[in-house]
């Protein structure tokens, strides 16, 4: 592993308080949404990022906003943290008019590329093509974005997943795919769907570079991407970057979990990465228990008012069911 | 006018599209140097360069979801797949993919993109690179299907695919790439959904589309010969579907022959004769009929194809059966 130039890749007081506040922020939101949903407020299947911030939060850091972002079925908080509305996305979850995507999208299928979040997927692996395909399409225009794939440890065995690797590789194309290794695909431990240690252990077979870091460190999951994401952007081709994670909640809000230990999950938790951050940040003297309250306090607010206004929108019109299956107009 | 084939105007239509929008560019296998497999893209690659003319591994989830990504964020991609058999190693990203993402963003996103493919039989190609799937495409919403039988139309209905902001299934008959007609020269389109009367006629309406256009012609000028008078309907697109031109000759003939390559079940002459029966039953004077391949996968030796391909001589058959 080269050595870290740290001192480039640095962040300021505001900049490290921002990436706390934003893993706050998303731990607060999706606490929200599991509330709702097993109020029957939010319908659907649901899969939470608790446990998960630091892969989010420091991905986003890492990225310009030209840069494109392509997800997975486990998106809140891949979508928060590059900066959806968390109004229009709660309402979104509620099936509302308001959401971000009209009531169509749901928890699995959102879309905003306004802020340069392309796509969740319904399917595993589905999105890692689609991450190859932007970087194509954005070198074809002449721009410089870099796209920033996530997926999950379970789609390492899917055919997306080697095609899109070797044809990134091939094409030298900017992509970064970030594999959140939470070691589940549903209940299936990762050890028993395949005889490599590492999801990283694949990147060596299409010649692209790997790096297996700790996903529960914001700071790590920030320096590495942003070095590969620089490299990218300069024309160095494609990287991928295992982040070893653990989701603390089920695979998604209902479920028994009855595959792995409560000692397991227990372990985990004692390395929350919003816990272990705020200890950096501590002994940085970069946030106290003041300022800690005072965080979580306008966080509530934001989540309450994201909640309220999506309960109170109206459901769409019936008849909006039947429009833009087809886009209008010329390309 | 200039005389060329199905082919040769394809490959105008690359031609002139990547010439006037940089934004156009194609990708497939064996596409660039190789020209294509029908030199539908031959030429392309010297004169647009290698990043608008992409030679691919042979990965079709790949480049499918690639073609996809492309057109989300505002390139325009032209995707060759060899035949339409192999799309069912990346049909996830197909119709689950490529197909959704308009609706799913309620209109905020789009996928303007070709998918051209060659279908169809008669050349002893067997199962895997003969058959003809385009009921399967028109069942997802969000996905277009295009199938030209002429040159003229082959290089129109490209260029109106190129321009569409949805992604585009464009089904190329491989039996067609060599047959000559005269092509307007320029820039011009033929919008998809508009079908073409490709011969009029007052007895039977003869409703067909690709390479089983110039059967119906064939089995009209024969009936034409024995006093029956057939009008010829080559619908061009599936998705959208001129319906309108469907009933209007049904009602102006009062029977109705759907002619397809597909095989008969679930094959989109059902979809036809049920629109038609839905909207024109009192104007029917015989029950409509289905020409169509039987129900089995297409054979390779040549007498076995040519029971597949039946459907040629059944059709002239079905003609006289309806007016008698």
């Amino acid at each position: 592993m080269p050595a870290r130039k740290r001192t480039s890749l640095a962040l300021s007081s505001e900049q490290l308080l921002q990436l706390y506040e934003d893993m706050s922020m998303l731990r607060a939101f999706d606490e929200k949404v599991s509330e709702r949903c097993i109020r029957g407020e939010i319908p659907g299947l649901i899969h939470l990022g608790v446990g998960e911030e630091a892969v989010a939060v420091g991905v986003n850091a890492a990225l310009q906003p030209q840069d494109k972002m392509v997800s997975t079925h486990r998106a809140h908080s891949h979508f928060l943290a590059r900066g959806a509305d968390p109004k229009a996305f709660m309402a979104e979850l509620y099936g509302k008019a308001t959401g971000c995507c009209g009531g169509k999208a749901g928890s699995m299928h959102l879309a905003d590329l306004d802020i340069g979040f392309l796509a969740a997927n319904g399917v595993v692996g589905g999105g890692l093509p689609l991450a190859v395909g932007a970087a194509l399409g954005l070198r074809i225009l002449n721009d410089d974005g870099v796209t920033l794939c996530f997926f999950g440890d379970g789609a390492n065995n899917n055919g997306a997943f080697h095609e899109s690797l070797n044809l990134a590789a091939v094409l030298e194309l900017p992509v970064v795919f970030l594999c959140e290794n939470n070691g589940y695909g549903i209940s299936q431990s990762i050890h028993k769907q395949q005889r490599v240690a590492n999801v990283a252990d694949r990147a060596p077979g299409y010649g692209i570079p790997a790096e297996i870091i700790d996903g529960n460190d914001v700071l790590e999951v920030y320096e590495t991407v942003r070095r590969a994401v620089d490299k990218a952007r300069a024309g160095g081709g494609p990287t991928l970057i295992e982040a070893k994670t653990y989701r603390t909640i089920g695979h998604y809000v209902g479920d028994s979990e009855n595959y792995r230990s409560a000692e397991e999950v227990a372990e985990w938790q004692a390395k929350d990465p919003i816990v272990r951050f705020e200890q950096v940040m501590r002994r940085k003297k970069l946030l106290n228990k003041a300022l800690k309250e005072e965080i979580a306090a306008r966080i509530a607010v934001l989540v309450e008012e994201a909640t309220d206004f999506a309960l109170h929108s109206p459901f769409p019109d019936p008849a909006s069911a039947l429009s833009h299956v087809y886009a209008e107009g010329v390309a | 006018m200039a005389r060329m084939s199905y082919a040769q105007a394809l490959n105008e239509a690359h031609r002139i599209a990547m010439h006037d929008d940089p934004r156009v560019f194609v990708l497939g296998e064996d596409i660039g140097v190789y020209g294509g497999i029908y030199r539908v893209t031959k030429g392309l690659q010297a004169e647009f360069g290698e990043q608008r003319v992409l030679d691919t591994p042979i990965s079709e989830i790949a480049i499918t979801g690639a073609a996809v990504g492309a057109a989300l964020v505002g390139s325009r991609p032209i995707l060759e797949i060899g035949f339409v058999d192999f799309v069912g190693t990346c049909w996830d990203q197909v119709f689950n993919q490529a197909a959704k993402f308009s609706y799913m963003t309620d209109g905020r996103a789009s996928v303007p993109l070709v998918i051209r493919m060659a279908c169809g039989a008669g050349l002893g190609y067997g199962v895997h690179h003969s058959q003809s799937l385009e009921a399967w495409f028109t069942h997802v919403p969000g996905l277009k299907v295009v199938m030209p039988a002429t040159p003229a139309d082959a290089k129109g209905l490209l260029l109106a695919a190129i321009d569409d902001p949805n992604p585009v299934i464009f089904l190329e008959h491989k039996f067609l790439y060599e047959v000559k007609d005269e092509v307007p020269d320029g820039r011009y389109t033929v919008p998809l959904g508009k079908a073409w009367m490709a011969r009029e006629g007052a007895d039977v309406t003869i409703v067909s589309w690709s390479g089983a256009v110039p059967w119906a012609l064939k089995a009209a000028e024969q009936a034409a010969a024995e006093g029956i008078e057939c009008e010829v309907l080559d619908l061009r697109s599936l998705v959208p579907l001129d319906e309108d031109a469907i009933v209007a000759s049904v009602e102006k003939t009062g029977r109705l022959i759907v002619c397809h390559e597909a095989c008969t079940t679930g094959g989109f002459g059902a979809e036809v004769i049920a629109r038609v029966v839905t909207r024109a039953f009192d104007f029917l004077d015989a029950e409509p009929l289905r020409v169509a391949a039987p129900d089995i996968p297409v054979p390779n030796s040549l007498p076995l194809e040519a029971v597949y391909l039946g459907t040629r001589e059944r059709l002239l058959e079905a003609v006289r059966g309806i007016v008698s």
